[in-house]
């Protein structure tokens, strides 16, 4: 459970959609563009109170669909205004073509977003298909194990996009962590809006005095110059990401970085995950461990930019690993984070065998009894007792 | 009323130079719109389409005013979040001026892809004009069919063929629809009149709340006509009443052009000189033709009667 670590904050039980309310709150945005899904309705709801009671001085534009949630929320970051939106699955998949557009134009947007599968078939609960589509999109992705990281990562996400100038979303596994309540320490609003700061755009569409064009035709003469500093800007924000987690623990007190490392120092076995999850898989780490099996956990926090060589670095060492995806790739290959963890890895030259699992579609239970198995077969993997499966794995499903 | 020594005493905010077709009405469109505003600060928004790529190859820029193009069918949404961003940080006290937003979308944009855009701005009372630069298909990617694409037209998806003869639909009325939506400010216009698309601007922009205008502009590569016959090809459009032009005002309807000679000429007057209607003039087709008048007389009757002007 959360302890209060900064002095001044305040522990409080809110739910992760509460929570990033709050967090949205305290920033207090110029603009919030957004429509309402399931399950992170609440999120935008919680907040047009927070502006209907006259709390922030916010505009809230109620568009009639997220695609022109993202379109405004990117006429309003142009302006030269502090713009946020937040959505989930369908509606993050709706504003597809204007999050490219959001990050090719280098605009500083940051969404909250829940998890939630996609559909066909049509399902609301969590798993994050979704934000592993928009992977490329030239968003940076911080996803968040529990509310209290939700509510940090949205605080710093402010700073990190600003700084980058790259759209960032914070995500949180829909129901699991948006509708569940917990312990959460919150920061005063002054101490939080002095970390975030005042917005001062490099340039703004309303200063008409210094006319500029935004959004011009580039053909094969310039489109790939831009294109190759979008990618460079995302290369970039790996320092920008710690700098910023540096100065949040100089204030606040908590460490973040690009993931968590739960019991890697002596690891001979490790999973990779994303979300939620991890709370489980640290609880079973802490159970193998007193039956003798040497288990750790990378927990990622920062997928894009993807912190590739610091993870091979720190799975050098292990035996045998297996990365549990909550999203599938359709691709016939292996799932997101297992491409890139594996890739990760050739690049530096490491070869350890591994697993891939596709896990807790559309909110499917994973217990303990999963992640222990999982850790068991690794086990006997990294001792030669059998061979790693070359084909993506999936966990708790009814395949025949 | 505009006056044309005034106006041209405003400066220029759509420099020549840009790589719109001669004859094209879109940039006259964009020109006129700008002058109108006189020294009033205007943020242009464009949906994607001939107007923008024509006037904004990177490097350069034709826009002497701000200007933002994100994608094809949001250009209101967007122009609602840059007035959004205006009101948020006016009332912050983070800024002074007296700006005003002028989003332009071509028929294909505002008609078919950007309704939904559209309807949610107009809806959401946000200060801005919104402009439809209507030629009536999709001009920039080669004359395909929209919406906005009269019945007999011939596009690139409704051609002429042994069985076909142009596009079988009528064209929606999308101003009707904007008045639906209870706008202050509603017009039709056409771009070979200058003072009353001007006259319509001005009063647009000084109405507080959302204002849209559907200027009918030609296409000369789309609708098969000479490039110096753009402006009088929108004034027989207005002539065979198959283009009223006219303003609804909180609700209330006023005609603003009538046809020259105060008669209705027939539509072939119209067709004539067009490519995409020569087919209509063969006597195979006098039984369409015929529905086509038949249609466009009705309507005609319907508008002057919402504008008062039934004997």
């Amino acid at each position: 459970m959360v302890k209060a670590i900064y002095p001044k904050g305040k522990i409080v039980a809110k739910t992760g959609n509460e929570v990033m309310a709050e967090a949205m709150r305290q920033i207090s945005p110029d603009v919030v563009a957004a429509y309402p899904i399931t399950p992170a309705t609440e999120i935008v709801q919680i907040f047009s109170q927070f502006v209907a009671d006259g709390k922030v001085p916010t505009e809230y534009v109620a568009v009639e669909s997220e695609h022109s949630a993202m379109s405004a929320t990117i006429g309003a970051s142009v302006a030269g205004a502090r713009a946020m939106t937040g959505t989930s699955s369908q509606g993050l998949a709706l504003m597809w073509e204007m999050l490219y557009i959001a990050a090719g134009l280098r605009l500083p947007i940051v969404m909250a977003e829940v998890n939630r599968a996609l559909s066909a078939p049509i399902n609301i609960h969590g798993d994050q298909s979704d934000t592993m589509g928009a992977r490329d999109a030239g968003w940076i992705q911080i996803y968040s194990e529990n509310s209290q990281e939700s509510y940090d990562n949205m605080i710093q996400a402010v700073k990190i996009a600003e700084k980058a100038k790259l759209p960032t979303m914070v995500t949180t596994d829909g129901f699991i962590i948006s509708h569940c309540m917990e312990v959460v320490e919150v920061y005063p609003d002054e101490d939080v809006k002095a970390f975030v700061g005042e917005y001062k755009p490099e340039r703004a569409l309303l200063d008409y005095k210094k006319p500029f064009t935004l959004g011009a035709i580039e053909l094969q003469d310039y489109y790939f110059e831009h294109r190759w500093q979008l990618a460079e800007g995302m290369r970039n924000a790996k320092q920008i990401v710690l700098d910023v987690a540096k100065e949040f623990k100089n204030k606040f007190g908590r460490e973040y970085g690009f993931y968590e490392k739960y019991k890697m120092d002596d690891a001979e076995v490790a999973i990779v995950t994303i979300g939620s999850a991890a709370g489980t898989t640290k609880f079973v780490i802490d159970e193998l461990r007193e039956k003798g099996i040497k288990a750790g956990l990378i927990k990622i926090r920062v997928y894009r930019p993807f912190p590739a060589d610091e993870i091979a670095k720190d799975l050098a060492k292990v035996k045998a690993f297996a990365v549990l995806d909550r999203a599938d790739s359709c691709s016939g290959n292996f799932a997101p984070v297992y491409l890139d963890v594996v890739s990760a890895l050739f690049a530096n030259g490491i070869n350890i065998k591994s697993e891939n699992y596709v896990y807790g579609l559309g909110g499917r239970e994973i217990s303990t009894e999963h992640i222990a198995e999982v850790y068991t077969k690794l086990d006997k993997i990294a001792k030669n007792q059998v061979a790693p499966s070359k084909t993506v794995e999936y966990i708790n499903v009814r395949i025949k | 009323m505009a006056n044309l020594k005034e106006l041209s005493k405003n400066a220029e905010r759509l420099t020549g130079g840009h790589r719109l077709c001669a004859g094209c009405g879109a940039g006259t469109v964009a020109r006129q719109t700008l002058l109108a505003a006189g020294d009033k600060p205007v943020v242009v928004v464009s949906a994607t389409g001939c107007l923008e790529v024509s006037t904004t190859i990177f490097p350069y820029s034709a826009w002497k005013t701000p200007f933002f193009h994100s994608a094809f069918e949001n250009s209101a949404a967007t122009a609602s979040g840059i007035e959004a961003a205006y009101v948020s940080l006016k009332k912050q006290g983070k800024l002074a001026d007296d700006i005003r937003f002028v989003a332009f979308g071509g028929d294909g944009g505002t008609y078919d892809i950007g309704l939904q855009s559209l309807s949610g701005a107009m809806e959401r009372g946000h200060r801005l004009l919104y402009v439809c630069y209507n030629n009536e298909a999709y001009m920039n990617t080669g004359i395909q069919r929209s919406s906005a694409t009269p019945q007999g037209a011939s596009a690139t998806t409704s051609p002429v063929g042994k069985v076909k003869q142009g596009k079988e639909q009528h064209k929606k009325d999308l101003t009707a629809i904007m008045v639906a939506h209870n706008i202050p400010y509603a017009a039709q216009a056409v771009i070979g009149n200058w003072n009353d698309y001007v006259t319509k601007v001005q009063k647009a922009l000084d109405t507080d709340g959302p204002a849209f205008i559907n200027v009918m502009t030609p296409c000369r590569l789309g609708w098969g006509c000479k490039p110096e016959d753009s402006m009088e090809m929108v004034r027989l459009a207005v002539d065979t009443c198959i283009w009223p032009v006219y303003e609804v005002v909180n609700g209330v309807y006023k005609l603003t052009m009538k046809p020259r000679g105060g008669e209705k000429k027939p539509v072939i007057e119209f067709f004539k000189n067009q490519v995409r209607f020569k087919h209509l003039l063969k006597p195979e087709n006098a039984e369409l033709l015929a529905s086509i008048q038949a249609d466009v007389d009705a309507k005609w009757n319907k508008i002057l009667a919402l504008c008062g002007e039934t004997k």
